[in-house]
């Protein structure tokens, strides 16, 4: 097997230099009863051509964001990704090293965490930023613990405007604790809702997304006044990280958590993961914030050089008292994103955000010119909600039967019914042309003929 | 006869004394410095070509940014560097052995690199409509298969992110099925060789931890967890134990554990890291598990990146199978069906909720799957003989000079020494590890697990041939032997010829710098000016 | 003025009807450097044996108990910006908090430093 160096002569000469006379002697504590001979079921090895064949043939039964126009957003993102970011990334001492519990060995790694959440804190509005969560969805889940734990209250007002999985990781993480409650408002394509009215002493925190699930630009200041008033926290989300290339931070509109999710910059669509959670908050809360961090000291000549920090807030020291149970992270996804920033800068990445809202405002525009077809959004970044007047599934199924991927009908993930069942999120981005968007609004228009 | 030469002389010479001066640079040949991007970049340049678009007119309300975002960037070939350099201070399992004990470190075959990177699966939507990717659940569906049929269960949630992850998907879907049953518990087991993971995942989801202590030779004794069912009789919600454990050894009564929990009515969480020496060789299934994770990222090859992307499908036993969260696929004969929602539930599924957006660790599962049909069910079995094979040969090859805290005895696929072979020389188990690195290896897992003085646990994993499993034998042995014979010097400093010496992880603590901030400019006095 | 000492390695000394509360020389040198104090809010109602501050090293955490029902009245803030007081100064400067007095009767049951100093020594 070419994964494995020792010969049958290695397996020999092993087992009489530790004294066995056979491999089973080592297993000898597995219950004779439960001891299998042999995984009958299981097809038996491949040669790397044999595997190579066999997975391509699956992944050609996939159709390829890459192929045709494509304008599915609501979460992960179409992005063009610099061929230097998967080089790099590559690199054998990146990928095929561990978490750097080796400072001196693991300075590469650990420099890239350093610049990671300095980017992540700068883009985001914050003082520090940890070394990533799994992502953004996850990410949500324990901000809203981690404010239970800054605030001691343990009620949590989700804007109608978040991710409806993001609603639920959060709901399914933090509203089984005892005591705990999450208090969700119902969906709010147009940024409409009165979510003040829902903070109290009680509240713990307030979850809001900016742009919105439904591409809807939310202004966060209000909220984190009424918030702070009630010593409540704001957790401001996000799933488009290139939108803060362009829009006021929410750090700058006063939020005490902010997290998101980081795949648009470095990473590929890969069915929905990995992916990589973008966390930051203010230096006084960084005693109770989930997962790991890493910071500058000096080696023991004075030399600069960066150690994972804070650790006993963590699972492998604080156990049962961790302030989250998160070990394994997305570090190679933040390398990635790190990367691709780093060839951006701030320069970069507000024009690439420039590029990718003129597209959404352009493809607004030639859906909107659709008999029917209503945008809900005032303002937006690249991404929006259309309402049509037949069901969004149907709409979008007969748009991919016409060669185009329009979008997620809202009726996928909010089963909540009514005017929901007509809508669709869409997103634009860099790579959509101006022929792309021709083609899906000619299309749509045929669809809703 | 004419000849053209180069005027330079072509031996060595002499080595003469060591260098007796710093570089300028602080290089040292093809160890080089690298400064942060923060330090070298550029706010006015950048490293990607876009076109500006041509008319800026645009929608955002009153939601511009007021202030530009402060980040620099490098050009194409200033990022390959200085990422390329950064690289060089890295240990990697491509570089070297890496016996990190319960992380398993094995090669991570590139054949999976590639196949993940196939448009069909690199750049396929988690939202695009579920016609269009049919492949994409084929896979999924295809490793699932693979994993029930290596563990002897029915049923396996997906989409966890990591261990941890998996973890508390399987607990979620405990609490959930006592809850079904109109129960409520209290009380998780675990043993104090676990995981951290065990003990802060039972904790983040609503429980109390209790331990149990392990027996004198590292296992833990059905009586303790007995004694523990009943002074918190009908409290016991789970208990969560690693087999093998992470002593290294075969819970030999594991069965009858299982049933003990089973008939206090408990469910049995069993934590996965481990599985590498077992695969093909029993199946967690017929031990009693209920519900146990699965780090794609050590026993199936997915790369550990420097600390993740990882991946935790939980395998769930027939009576936690209706919990299993949401999405996932429902088989209909060959058909596979994607529940994504409430209301595409049947009767008796009952799904407690949902770990994560989408479907998980798509790109993580591609891998898994190519490493898994490479090795096929004979090369997977192999390789788990050889872990345990390559383990026993470096216990056998040290076990004379280091101490096994439990005694001579075969080992699963790590090695578990303590520091009392330490004792009276001065070194500590950090001293020891730190010169392991000057010597080009990764240390193994120190400290942990915590039953053990000064833990020091050792898995070579099944990568490795026998030459180099001689060549750390012997160098663990000449350090042993150096620390009995008093040369302190070796290990006190240690590292010596590492990137960077001891770091101060104290004063990193103490005052926390966890990003970069300009430094003040040197204020120039007006006098002096 | 007296010196009670409990099984979790903490001091208190008694003025009145206040206790200054703090860990032990033994208890900082068990835990190494110091990085971090976690202090009580003031005014906070306790019971004996309630987790009521946390400290910090490198290499572990650790919960300090309140030995004593009563009300906290004072963190000592000087911990907050130098944790490194604790391995300096744990028997003095470096107090965590002080705290009335719910029930004197509880102080009975505490330590003397003698019994303290041979506790130790058992461990």
């Amino acid at each position: 097997m070419r994964y494995l160096p020792l010969s049958d002569n290695d397996r020999a000469d092993m087992l009489a230099r530790i004294g066995v006379d056979s491999i089973d002697e080592l297993f000898a504590d597995i219950p004779e009863a439960v001891r299998l001979e042999e995984l009958t079921t299981l097809p038996r090895r491949k040669t790397e051509m044999q595997v190579e064949r066999q997975l391509s043939a699956m992944a050609n039964k996939n159709v390829s964001a890459g192929s045709l126009p494509f304008f599915v957003g609501a979460g992960a993102y179409k992005h063009h990704v610099p061929a230097t970011v998967d080089h790099l990334i590559q690199r054998s001492e990146f990928l095929t090293s561990y978490t750097p519990y080796q400072p001196e060995i693991t300075q590469g790694t650990l420099q890239a965490l350093f610049e990671f959440q300095t980017q992540v804190a700068n883009l985001t509005g914050m003082e520090v930023a940890n070394a990533s969560m799994y992502d953004g969805s996850t990410g949500t889940a324990e901000a809203v613990l981690m404010a239970h734990r800054v605030t001691r209250k343990k009620k949590a007002v989700l804007s109608g405007g978040l991710h409806p999985q993001y609603r639920e990781v959060v709901e399914g993480v933090s509203a089984k604790l005892p005591g705990a409650s999450v208090a969700a408002l119902p969906a709010d394509p147009t940024g409409t809702e009165d979510i003040l009215a829902q903070i109290d002493d009680e509240t713990s925190c307030v979850v809001v997304q900016s742009p919105s699930f439904y591409g809807q630009l939310i202004d966060l200041k209000p909220i984190a006044e009424k918030a702070h008033k009630h010593k409540a926290l704001l957790i401001a989300v996000f799933t488009e990280v290139v939108s803060l290339g362009l829009l006021e931070s929410p750090g700058a509109q006063g939020a005490d958590i902010v997290v998101g999710e980081g795949q648009s910059i470095g990473n590929p669509l890969t069915f929905g993961g990995p992916y990589v959670g973008l966390f930051a908050t203010r230096q006084k809360y960084i005693r109770n914030m989930p997962g790991r961090v890493c910071g500058e000291t000096t080696d023991a000549e004075g030399k600069r050089g960066f150690v994972l920090t804070l650790s006993t807030r963590e699972q492998h020291i604080r156990r049962d008292k961790a302030t989250s149970n998160i070990c394994t992270n997305s570090g190679l996804c933040s390398l990635a994103f790190t990367i691709h920033m780093t060839l951006l800068g701030g320069k970069g990445l507000a024009r690439l955000a420039r590029i990718n809202h003129m597209s959404a405002v352009a493809l607004a525009d030639a859906l909107s010119a659709v008999d029917g077809v209503e945008v809900l959004n005032s303002a937006y970044f690249n991404e929006f909600t259309i309402r049509t007047p037949k069901n969004a599934h149907d709409v979008i199924e007969a748009l991919a039967a016409k060669g185009v991927l329009g979008g997620v009908p809202v009726c996928r993930l909010d089963k909540s019914g009514g005017d929901i069942d007509n809508l669709i999120v869409v997103a634009s981005t860099e790579v959509n042309t101006d022929e792309d968007r021709a083609a899906y609004a000619q299309a749509l228009k045929e669809v809703l003929a | 006869m004419t000849m053209n030469h180069q005027g330079r002389p072509t031996r060595a010479g002499e080595a003469g004394p060591p260098m007796p001066h710093q570089t300028f640079t602080g290089n040292k040949a093809l160890d080089m410095e690298e400064p942060l991007i923060f330090e070298i970049g550029h706010m006015d340049n950048c490293g990607v070509d876009l076109d500006e678009p041509m008319d800026f007119v645009p929608r955002l309300g009153n939601h511009m940014r007021s202030e530009p975002v402060e980040l620099p960037a490098l050009s194409e070939p200033e990022t390959m560097r200085h990422y390329v350099r950064m690289s060089r201070n890295n240990y990697a399992i491509d570089s070297g052995l890496y016996p990190l004990g319960s992380c398993t470190m094995k090669h991570n075959p590139r054949l999976n690199e590639k196949m993940a990177r196939l448009p069909g699966f690199a750049d396929i939507h988690p939202l695009q409509p579920i016609s269009t990717v049919p492949g994409a659940f084929e896979l999924i569906s295809e490793l699932a298969d693979w994993l029930m049929e290596l563990t002897g269960t029915n049923a396996v949630a997906m989409s966890p992110k990591a261990g941890a992850h998996g973890e508390q998907c399987g607990m979620m879907s405990i609490k959930h099925a006592i809850a079904a049953k109109g129960e409520e518990r209290s009380i998780v087991l675990v043993p104090e060789s676990a995981h951290g993971t065990n003990p802060a995942t039972a904790a983040l989801v609503g429980y109390k931890v209790v331990s149990i202590p392990a027996r004198e030779d590292g296992t833990v004794a059905v009586e303790a967890v007995i004694e523990k069912i009943e002074a918190h009789a009908g409290q016991v919600a789970a208990l969560m134990l690693t087999n093998p454990n992470t002593c290294g050894l075969f819970e030999p009564e594991v069965i009858e554990i299982a049933n003990a929990i089973h008939e206090a009515g408990g469910y049995f969480y069993c934590d996965g890291a481990n599985f590498n020496a077992i695969v093909g060789k029993a199946k967690p299934g017929d031990l009693g598990i209920d519900a146990m994770h699965i780090n794609l990222h050590k026993t199936f090859s997915t790369p550990h990146g420097g600390g993740g992307p990882g991946s935790g499908p939980v395998v769930l036993s027939d009576r936690l199978a209706p919990y299993a969260p949401l999405p996932f696929i429902r088989k209909n004969g060959d058909e596979l069906e994607v529940v994504e929602t409430t209301d595409q539930l049947k009767d008796g599924e009952q799904p407690f909720g949902r770990m994560t957006a989408f479907f998980g660790q798509m790109g993580m599962y591609v891998r898994a799957l190519s490493y898994m049909q490479s090795h096929g069910s004979d090369g997977l079995k192999q390789a788990s003989e050889d872990a345990v094979l390559n383990a026993n040969y470096v216990r056998v090859g040290l076990q004379d000079l280091m101490t096994l805290p439990f005694g001579v005895k075969p080992c699963m696929h790590e090695v578990l020494f303590d520091d009392s072979f330490l004792n009276d020389t001065g070194v500590s188990t950090l001293d020891f590890a730190k010169a392991m690195i000057d010597e080009g290896y990764h240390p193994m897992t120190m400290y942990f697990p915590l039953v053990v003085s000064g833990a020091m646990l050792i898995e070579p994993t099944e990568s490795e041939s026998r030459a180099s499993l001689d060549l750390f034998v012997a160098t663990m042995r000449d350090l042993v032997m150096s620390a009995k014979a008093g040369e302190k010097d070796r290990f006190e400093g240690a590292p010596f010829l590492a990137p960077r010496r001891r770091l101060d992880e104290t004063a990193a603590a103490r005052k926390p710098i966890l990003k970069w901030v300009a430094p003040e400019p040197t204020k120039v006095e007006p006098e002096l000016a | 003025m007296s010196t009670y000492f409990t099984k979790d390695h903490e001091w208190l000394k008694v003025e009145g009807d206040v206790a200054t509360v703090g860990i032990t020389e033994f208890a900082q040198s068990q835990l190494g450097d110091v990085v971090f104090v976690e202090l009580p809010e003031n005014g906070k109602n306790v019971d004996q044996d309630d987790e009521v501050a946390v400290v910090e090293s490198v290499k572990a955490a650790s919960e300090v108990y309140a030995p004593l029902d009563g009300e906290i009245v004072e963190g000592n803030e000087l911990l907050v910006d130098e944790p490194a007081k604790v391995n300096e100064d744990p028997e003095g400067a470096a107090w965590f908090f002080k705290m009335k007095l719910g029930n004197a009767a509880q102080l009975e049951a505490l330590m003397s430093e003698a019994d303290y100093k041979a506790f130790v020594e058992t461990l």
